[in-house]
């Protein structure tokens, strides 16, 4: 018990360290070029989190987040321009950008979560060129030419600050409904879809809800990140809001570090969007080809390699460490000495777990 | 007295095979009934029928004097109908205990947003759900993930997590299937013990010593209708039951 209590309290003292980490960097950094780094990073760890919210825990793997995102950057610069918002004020649109974001996950969600695995996927391929299209032909978009961001009022070389502090709440916040869905029944009822859906609704679960719940959660979170994104970025075009390479390097964050956790994908997006950004400013390296690169090789090792991600491989190598080779769960066997029955009864399981990539 | 469950004249064809002829079978309440049959007599497919997971092309479900006929498998849940799996089907990367809390949700519905992200509304549940783990006797499992259970216990953890919710029947599709002699007993002894408390229950069954030892009624379909239905000693020594299902059974079941 003792153990327990001070493993908590490592855990707790850890956490802690990390957030006074993240709210001191841009005092120690004051750079703009590091701090822009960090504002970067939020940005995505929020994505990534919001992602695994959805698809990390139901199994559902989306490649249309950019949907949401897009959304939420032009719902903020075609609102901000038409109340004539700008400065700091404009931030009281980020959660605008929320609604709009829940309100197109509702028919987006009831339309694709119909169907499941490879074909969810295609459905989601299909809803991210849709909105791309509108972006380029709607009238309030404005077409190729897009929209510019909302003016700023405060000190050139403070400039990254707000931003980064604005996406670090966001992230922090996102990690924490993360949590709190990871402990509660409607959690569970994800992981149970996630699992085997049909027979989640043979013991009561209303599958459709609970995945549309999710889905709605997931969506706002990524659009009010897009605004912040826009908002810092300044400038959109249907083809950087709506992005084919930003929903693929979600997935890869949460690959990478582990989705389905929930400090995977905050890892993954760690590990990924800042390396990318370092790339790209190499000069050798210009243009970001290289990057893009990298990222399709590093989607390789992951897939091939480790599959599962960082944090669920790492806790199992440090499980074997600590327990040296013995096994860590009780073997099984209580009421059966070995089952006399078909060899498919290990296989049931083994092809569950593996269903869901 | 009219039965718990009943089926009337229920058809379902998938393509141009019948797999359901007119079924049409009575369930009465505080009883252990079977259902037997040769392969492909449909037995399954009425069990979808039942708990939703197919749509009859005719026909009707009752349970207790309701329609629950095309209802939607979370409905027939919440109506108090649950059912097992003919190949277990449990949730491999959830804990054995989580495995049970899936259905515990359903007994008390949130009230609130809140409550759907409340912890402390599940004590009672988990004490009710390591209650049940014991009763079936893989308690000491309840924190390994359900995936590196046995197949046995992996029939028993099905078993009780539709215990959970307290379901007035429990539809069992071959609960004594692919199990050891030991297991077998196991499970028939705790049917027998919730029966005695008043749990209903229709068990599809090969094994016929489990069957006959179990059931007090016994309804025996053959290509999709009811060929033949009473208590056990009658089935056993029924001429169209011989040479429809335990004749036909021998040649085509090579167990």
């Amino acid at each position: 018990m003792r153990g327990r209590t001070a493993e908590r309290a490592l855990k707790v003292a850890g956490l802690v360290l990390l957030i006074a980490a993240a709210v001191a960097f841009p005092k120690v950094y004051t750079n703009p070029a590091v701090t822009n780094y960090g504002v970067f990073a939020m940005i995505f760890v929020t994505v990534a989190s919001a992602w695994n919210i959805f698809s990390g825990n139901s199994g559902y793997i989306s490649v249309g987040h950019a949907v949401f995102y897009g959304s939420g950057a032009y719902a903020f610069g075609v609102a901000a321009h038409g109340w004539n918002i700008n400065g700091t004020g404009a931030f009281i649109l980020v959660p605008f950008a929320g609604v709009v974001g829940a309100l197109i996950a509702v028919p987006t969600g009831l339309v694709a979560l119909r169907v499941r695995r490879h074909t969810f996927i295609v459905i989601t391929i299909a809803f991210f060129f849709i909105f791309q299209l509108m972006a380029y032909n709607l009238s309030f978009t404005h077409g190729t030419s897009g929209l510019n961001a909302p003016f700023l009022n405060w000190p050139a070389a403070s400039y990254n600050t707000p931003f980064y502090y604005i996406a670090l709440a966001l992230a922090a916040g996102t990690i924490a409904i993360s949590w709190l869905i990871r402990r509660s029944r409607f959690g569970l009822q994800l992981r149970a879809i996630r699992d085997d859906e049909d027979r989640a609704r043979g013991l009561g679960v209303k599958a459709m809800r609970v995945k549309l719940s999710a889905w709605i959660i997931s969506g706002a979170i990524t659009a009010m990140i897009g605004a912040v994104w826009f908002y810092y970025i300044t400038q959109i075009q249907p083809n950087t809001a709506f992005d084919p390479l930003f929903d693929l390097v979600v997935v890869l964050m949460a690959f990478l570090g582990g989705y389905g956790s929930i400090a995977g994908p905050v890892l993954g997006a760690l590990i990924i969007e800042p390396g990318t950004l370092w790339l790209n400013a190499q000069p050798q390296f210009s243009g970001g080809a290289v990057s893009e690169i990298v990222l399709g090789g590093i989607f390789l090792i992951v897939v091939l390699f480790v599959p599962r991600g960082i944090i669920p491989t790492g806790g199992e190598w440090l499980t074997r460490l600590r327990t040296r080779g013995r096994p860590a769960v009780i073997p099984a066997t209580s009421v059966s000495p070995s089952p006399p029955g078909p060899a498919s009864a290990t296989s049931v399981g083994s092809g569950s777990t593996g269903g869901a990539r | 007295m009219t039965a718990l469950l009943r089926t009337e004249g229920i058809k379902k064809s998938f393509g141009g095979v019948h797999a359901l002829n007119g079924a049409a079978i009575e369930v009465e309440e505080g009883t252990v009934a079977g259902l037997i049959g040769p392969n492909g007599s449909g037995k399954t497919t009425l069990f979808n029928v039942i708990t939703g997971y197919e749509r009859p092309d005719e026909g009707q479900v009752y349970f207790d004097d309701r329609v629950l006929t095309n209802a939607a498998p979370d409905k027939v849940f919440a109506a108090g109908i649950g059912r097992t799996f003919q190949l277990t089907r449990i949730f491999a990367r959830l804990t054995v205990l989580e495995n049970m809390l899936v259905a515990a949700q359903t007994k008390d519905r949130p009230r609130n947003l809140l409550a759907w992200f409340g912890r402390d509304a599940w004590t009672h549940q988990r004490r009710h759900a390591m209650e049940l783990l014991q009763f079936v006797g893989i308690e000491r499992h309840a924190d390994v993930l359900a995936g590196s259970l046995s197949y046995g216990q992996r029939k028993l953890l099905e078993l009780a997590y539709v215990l959970v919710a307290d379901p007035r029947v429990i539809l069992l599709d071959e609960p004594a299937g692919g199990v050891n002699p030991t297991l077998v007993n196991h499970i028939a002894d705790r049917i027998r013990e919730l029966n005695s408390r008043g749990k209903t229950f229709l068990v599809v069954e090969h094994n016929m010593e489990f069957v006959m030892g179990l059931c007090s009624t016994i309804t025996v379909l053959e290509s999709g209708a009811v060929a033949a239905s009473g208590p056990p000693q009658l089935i056993r020594t029924d001429k169209r039951v011989l040479d429809a299902y335990l004749g036909a059974d021998l040649e085509e079941d090579p167990r």
